[in-house]
């Protein structure tokens, strides 16, 4: 059957299981939204493309499956590219459509025609210009497939309109057969002697830690990771992306590690004896200074992408492969190698106490005032209101880290954040994706005044959609984290971190359709959000007005040693090791 | 600090020869700051595959990171590290040389003579020498040259594969 190009993308959708795209027309991809109608895709207009990327993003965060969104060429395309980068360096699988200019006026600078691939290339995992019609079904095809395994990420198709408009022969049949491609085979199964190697050292150790990154949460390892823990007895630390891969209640969870990490996770790291690192990428955000990361542990390493194996810190034993295969295949050598060696358990009963002891005795900590709103009261409280069983989206800044430090997540993919990129406006379009993905659940962005205007104007999209997300802005007329820095390096010079003028968000996410509630005393909060949660056809607003210089402690500087950090209870003054 | 051992590895990585391929693996080299001394590809006997040849310096951390990455890009099939390996390692050189004298003109001839090049272009006080060898080979001969007035030269980078004692290049991992 001949077939446009464009209604081949929109069959070759449907063929992948695509559902639910998020886009942005203009002239480059007339032809294909000229079809879109007749397809059985579900659309969400987006108000900007960095909107739609995002949102591609949050919706595949959520669901586990492959984010697509579409842009027009030029700065329909450019505009993705944020989206893209904030996606790709988080390990999120998202296929994006660009339109371009016609193959024939390809490098003319003809009107909107950007270099796509070339702008992209660093950003993604691949990325294909189609030039030929015949070639569009087979490219889709493998974008899908490079997108979704190994280790996923960003594919890009780039779309000359032409290709877009000629037809040639399209089967369905052919369309199932599986992928080729000869120079990509990922190894997903780890090599069973360095499963028994690593077996052995976790049944000898000491003083072991579970160090769980983002891809315990995207392999779906996360019941093998706690069912290894428990059998072992092996405290568990997580980086901000692995958060969710473990119930933020499991007596052998210590919360997360790293520059803002709780003090139990970070001595646990600092004294232990053997690192065990899951689908981890030992980013300086958790390692801080590398040479005193860790600095008495044999490291067991495993991830799907042997390039982060070594990359930043020595590995004793490395294992390539899929968290889940691999856990699938290390658990039951754990536990045999466990079964010999019972007294081991004994002593990692006291190892287990040390760690306790170090959690009880320097907790999460901030001063409670009745007088004033404090944003870990809110975060706090939302986890008492949503019964910890909200999909949260972030933003950047200091109310992301209070939502890792505060908000105890029960299931894997319930947190939607920008950690490696740290992209400020992700937040509400990644919501409106969360929310398509996961409609069965409650989703709720957690912003900063600063990070919700850079993109705001998606909240417009939730109003047409009737998408009921709902927002807590943490309003401490501060871009907070940055203020926070200056304060603490800079000397207190506040340089260009106020937003003192600001809009009155209340009316302006009125103006925009939605609901809009201000919250000025701590005895409110808890009211707004009960009141936040019975509205379910429209986005609400919630502008919490909070103390303006709260910090976010522990906090480890930038470089800094994971054991000397900067706790509450001392103020600013730094506390040396205290093992 | 006593800096890492650094020394040049010949890298040789298998690609699709399609577009793009060369461009994602130039654009590795720039973001992640890596010092590229030489490249060089070319088509190989699968008119689908080409081979790319690079000479890379760095201490053996960057270089077992230049290889990976270079193994994550999709359209890479596979990448050795030949420089431990007994192998064929070649550079071409084409260098017009000055010969104003007849004294030079002898000289030429006789260093073309002993590094077994070839004159492959002449005018009047000019001779074009075309030599192919290993990079000391073309230094040594480039220094000899030297005093004669070096007009105008162009030299690849190195193209190797291991010699067929060793196996077939790729066939081991």
């Amino acid at each position: 059957m001949k077939l446009s190009g464009a209604e081949i993308l929109l069959e070759a959708l449907r063929l992948e299981g695509v559902e639910e795209i998020f886009g942005y027309p203009g002239g480059a991809v007339l032809d294909i939204y000229d079809r879109l109608p007749f397809s059985s895709l579900k659309h969400y207009l987006t108000r900007h493309e960095q909107g739609a990327a995002h949102a591609a993003d949050g919706y595949a965060r959520v669901t586990g499956k492959v984010g697509v969104c579409f842009a027009t060429s030029g700065p329909g395309a450019t505009n993705l590219v944020t989206g893209l980068a904030t996606a790709q360096i988080d390990s999120v699988p998202i296929v994006a459509f660009t339109g371009n200019v016609p193959t024939y006026m390809i490098g003319n600078d003809a009107f909107q025609e950007v270099d796509t691939v070339g702008i992209t290339r660093p950003i993604t995992k691949h990325n294909f210009l189609v030039k030929d019609v015949r070639d569009l079904a087979d490219t889709i095809k493998k974008a899908f497939h490079i997108a979704r395994t190994g280790r996923p990420g960003v594919v890009l198709v780039d779309l000359p309109k032409d290709v877009t408009r000629e037809l040639t022969d399209f089967f369905e049949e052919e369309y199932k057969s599986p992928v080729q491609i000869r120079s990509y085979k990922p190894v997903l199964k780890g090599h069973p002697g360095q499963i028994k190697r690593a077996a052995k050292a976790i049944a000898s150790a000491e003083r072991p830690v579970l160090y769980i990154g983002g891809g315990v949460v995207s392999s779906g390892a996360s019941e093998l990771v706690v069912k290894m823990a428990e059998v072992a007895n092996i405290p568990m630390v997580a980086t901000l992306m692995g958060l969710t891969a473990v119930p933020g209640n499991h007596p052998y969870f210590f919360g997360m590690l790293g520059m803002h990490g709780t003090y139990a996770a970070n001595m646990a790291v600092t004294d232990c004896d053997l690192l065990i690192a899951i689908g981890a990428r030992f980013d300086d955000r958790v390692t801080g200074k590398l040479s005193e990361f860790a600095p008495n542990a044999k490291v067991i390493h495993i991830d799907v992408d042997s390039a982060e194996i070594g990359k930043n810190k020595p590995v004793d034993i490395p294992i390539v492969g899929d968290a889940k295969l691999v856990m699938e295949e290390l658990l039951p050598e754990v536990e045999k190698q466990v079964s010999k060696n019972k007294e081991f358990l004994l002593s990692r009963e006291k190892w287990l106490m040390k760690v306790k002891s170090w959690a009880e005795r320097y907790p999460l900590y901030y001063e409670p005032s009745d007088r004033v709103i404090k944003p870990q009261f809110v975060i706090e409280k939302l986890c008492e209101v949503t019964k910890g069983d909200a999909i949260i989206t972030t933003d950047v800044g200091q109310h992301q880290m209070w939502v890792a430090q505060y908000y105890k997540f029960r299931f894997p993919r319930q947190l939607v954040t920008s950690g490696g990129l740290g992209t400020m406006g992700f937040g509400v379009p990644a919501a409106v994706g969360a929310k398509v993905g996961r409609p069965d659940k409650t989703v709720f962005c957690i912003s900063g005044d600063g990070s919700f205007q850079m993109n705001m104007q998606e909240i417009v999209t939730a109003v047409q959609y009737s998408i009921p997300i709902k927002v807590a802005i943490i309003n401490n007329g501060f871009l907070g984290m940055v203020r926070q820095w200056q304060g603490i390096f800079y000397d207190k010079n506040y340089s260009q971190v106020h937003l003192d003028v600001q809009p009155d968000f209340v009316k302006l996410v009125e103006a925009m359709g939605g609901v809009g509630i201000r919250v000025e005393k701590p005895e409110d909060v808890e009211k707004a959000l009960k009141e936040a949660m019975t509205i379910n056809n429209r986005p609400v607003v919630i502008d919490f007005v909070v103390d303006r210089e709260e910090d976010v402690f522990p906090m480890v500087p930038p470089g800094g040693v994971l054991h000397e950090m900067i706790l509450p209870k001392y103020g600013k003054k730094k506390i040396k090791k205290a093992i | 600090m006593e800096r890492p051992l650094h020394r040049k590895h010949v890298i040789s990585v298998l690609v699709e020869n399609q577009p793009g391929a060369l461009a994602r693996i130039i654009e590795l080299f720039s973001s992640r700051g890596y010092n590229i001394e030489s490249l060089n590809v070319g088509r190989t006997e699968d008119p689908t595959i080409s081979r790319i040849t690079m000479v890379a310096k760095g201490d053996e951390h960057t270089i077992e990171q230049i290889v990976k990455q270079l193994r994550r890009i999709i359209d890479v099939f596979k990448v050795r590290d030949l420089t431990d390996k007994k192998k064929l390692d070649r550079e071409l050189l084409i260098v017009r040389i000055n010969v104003d004298s007849n004294e030079k003109k002898e000289e030429v001839k006789r260093l073309v003579d002993i590094f077994g090049a070839q004159i492959v272009d002449l005018s009047q006080d000019t001779y074009t020498v075309e030599l192919t060898g290993d990079e000391e080979q073309i230094d040594a001969f480039l220094e000899l040259i030297k005093p004669l007035g070096i007009r105008e030269m162009a030299r690849t980078g190195r193209v190797a594969m291991v010699r067929a004692l060793q196996g077939d290049t790729f066939d081991e991992k």
